[in-house]
């Protein structure tokens, strides 16, 4: 177990290393720094001293082995647009993102899985074909889409929740949250059900149809001639055996949420870190967006590595096979 | 006369499809006393397994029983509430599928497993039931069954997990086993050591045993009597030494011949010709008259019903010697 944890963990520092490569070059080939920090009309004299200040003048492995240096201790650069380090106005934004994120993904794994099983278990009545169709929406829409219309619905013609904006925050030590007040709570229902709408629809699906093929398996068969329960059978064997690619997919997709969430952001005008790295982009502001690649990554190797454990929690088979290295 | 454990009368299940009603088992009655073991055989399709699932009321839509009557120690089960035949199933009836490699959760420990299917149908409490767990391991001859009750179920070989499996079927102590081709997915060796342990159960237990498989060694080995089904039917049915020496119906003499001997010199071995029908074109009369070498007029028109022959009943229109005679 713990042999199979460091390998996964050696491998997600490669992986790593080669996003580090690539957000390193970023500052290489997307035009001269030092232009982009100073004005037109500056000295070439002075340009030089910039060039010479931030080190851009070392031959480029030096630089690579600086950036790296700093970048696995959170150092990103200082910001083109807003002239504060990187890692200051990330820890800013990251709070929102995060938050965001996580109620996406728990409304899309509590009503994924839910209408997954009844799609399931009830699959020929009325509400499991209903729960079909809105899955084909969920999945055909496009996010902005989504944001938008919800935002006409119950911001601008019914009034009851905030458009943009996260809504009072409370400060808890360097984070701030929106999850201890009425205002803030409000304001996360909307961008949350946008981000969370594709991912439920997704983890639906994919509950219904694995339910349905474990269903068919004969240790379900034999469950029901030990006489078990109907309740026991379909929730004690038939949904954990379900699950086990469901965590899979329900762990990327929170990679992917975060990723995806710039669209819902911008939509929204919430201040985290996708709208920032919209912003980045807007103004070619390479340390934030080298730093967001970076941040980025690591949460997707991060999970990436939370879910192959997890894997092996719930599938006793996995253990067997983790523990003979292959 | 004692009741018997399992009494199965004109029994009919039906398959309902979009382009015809299927009848899988059309008028198959037998019966099983207490402690005796019921060989059934036939070519795939023939509806053993069917029979064996509508007894234990497992038949799926599209199917369902369409006709006669289960009893259970002269209890009727077959149109119990699903409710009440599930308390029946497990408890008074165990199940035994062919393949041991899927008939286990692969995420339960077999002894969490075991646990679940005591406590659902008696009031043991958790200890007492893993206590019992264990002794049941012990019994279907699992070696150190204190550890092993903790393992999962792919850290056991096939013939380790059809062991569990069948403790699994007798954990409330049915009175009745059915065990669907038990053996077919094992090694040889591995067969014989469950055929024995089945048989033993039975024994030392009084259960009454179905054994459902196309293996006629098994029958031989194993059983008291054997049905030999055809098409749905029985075509013959008796104390098994009776049916393997003297089989009655062309179809179970086609069978018996079918099977090769060690001390059997170069003989081809007997083959039936032909293959048997298809469920949505069963010929009228008896099923098998288009492969029959014997069959006349009669058998064209008329199903033949079971017809006693000493301890045996056979399915043909050859041994109605009352009909043949007020003809002559």
């Amino acid at each position: 177990m713990l042999a199979f944890t460091l390998r996964r963990a050696v491998q997600a520092i490669g992986v790593m290393i080669a996003v580090g490569i690539i957000a390193f070059a970023m500052f290489r080939f997307a035009g001269d720094p030092v232009s982009q920090i100073v004005s037109i009309d500056t000295p070439a004299a002075e340009r030089e001293a910039v060039r010479k200040s931030l080190g851009l003048d070392d031959p480029v492995l030096v630089q690579f082995a600086r950036y790296f240096i700093n970048a696995a201790q959170f150092k990103f650069g200082v910001s083109y647009q807003f002239r504060q380090p990187v890692s200051t106005l990330l820890a800013e934004r990251m709070p929102a993102t995060l938050e965001l994120a996580v109620c996406a993904t728990i409304f899309a794994m509590v009503f994924g899985i839910l209408m997954g099983v009844y799609a399931a278990l009830r699959r020929d009545t009325l509400l499991a074909k209903l729960c079909q169709a809105v899955s084909l929406i969920g999945i055909s829409l496009p996010t902005f889409l989504i944001g938008i219309l919800l935002i006409y619905l119950f911001a601008v013609t019914l009034g009851w929740l905030p458009s943009f904006g996260r809504g009072e925050v409370v400060r808890i030590g360097w984070w701030t949250t929106g999850l201890l007040t009425v205002s803030g709570l409000k304001a996360l229902i909307m961008p949350s059900i946008t981000l969370g709408l594709f991912q439920m629809t997704l983890i639906m699906r994919l509950v219904r149809a694995e339910m349905l093929e474990v269903l068919r398996a004969d240790y379900i068969r034999f469950a029901r001639a030990r006489g078990l329960t109907t309740r026991a059978i379909h929730f004690g064997h038939a949904l954990k055996n379900t699950l086990v690619p469901v965590i899979t997919v329900a762990g990327l997709q929170f990679g992917s949420v975060i990723a995806f969430s710039i669209i819902t952001e911008s939509v929204f005008q919430w201040p985290g870190m996708g709208l920032m790295f919209v912003q980045a982009v807007q103004n070619v502001d390479i340390p934030i967006m080298a730093a967001y690649l970076l941040m980025v990554s690591l949460i997707f190797v991060t999970i990436n590595l939370v879910v192959d454990i997890l894997y092996t929690i719930v599938d006793p088979r996995l253990r067997a096979t983790v523990s003979r290295p292959a | 006369m004692t009741v018997p454990v399992l009494s199965v009368r004109d029994l009919k299940v039906e398959f309902v499809t979009r382009r015809a009603t299927l009848r899988a088992i059309d008028g198959v009655s037998f019966e099983i006393a207490k402690g005796e073991v019921l060989g059934v055989v036939g070519e795939s399709g023939a509806g053993k397994s069917v029979t064996g699932l509508a007894v234990i009321g497992l038949i799926d839509p599209p199917g369902r029983i369409s006709g006669g009557e289960i009893l259970l120690s002269g209890m009727r089960i077959d149109h119990l509430p699903p409710e009440e035949i599930r308390r029946v199933r497990g408890k008074r009836i165990g199940m035994i599928f062919q393949d041991p490699l899927t008939s286990l959760n692969p995420l339960y420990r077999i002894g969490d497993q075991i646990v679940e299917t005591i406590r659902t149908h008696t009031n043991l409490l958790e200890s007492a039931a893993r206590k019992r767990a264990v002794d049941l391991l012990a019994e279907v001859g699992i070696p150190a069954p204190d550890k092993r009750v903790d393992g999962y179920p792919h850290e056991f070989s096939g013939g380790m997990r059809q062991r569990v499996v069948i403790a699994l079927a007798i954990c409330a102590e049915p009175e009745l086993i059915i065990a669907d081709e038990p053996t077919t997915a094992l090694d040889v060796s591995v067969q014989a050591q469950i055929i024995a342990l089945i048989k033993r159960l039975g024994r030392d237990h009084g259960t009454a045993v179905m054994l459902v498989t196309h293996d006629m060694g098994v029958i031989a080995e194993t059983c008291d009597r054997v049905a030999v089904m055809y098409s749905g039917r029985i075509a013959e049915i008796g104390p098994v030494q009776d049916v393997i020496r003297n089989p009655l119906h062309p179809y179970a003499k086609g069978l018996m011949g079918a099977i090769p001997t060690l001390a059997g010199e170069d003989k081809r071995l007997v083959q039936i010709p032909g293959s048997m029908p298809r469920l949505s074109a069963i010929p009228p009369g008896c099923p098998f008259n288009p492969r029959c070498a014997f069959a006349f007029d009669r058998c064209r028109v008329e199903r033949p019903e079971p017809i006693r022959q000493g301890a045996q009943a056979v399915a043909c229109h050859l041994y109605d010697h009352a009909a043949k005679e007020s003809a002559a």
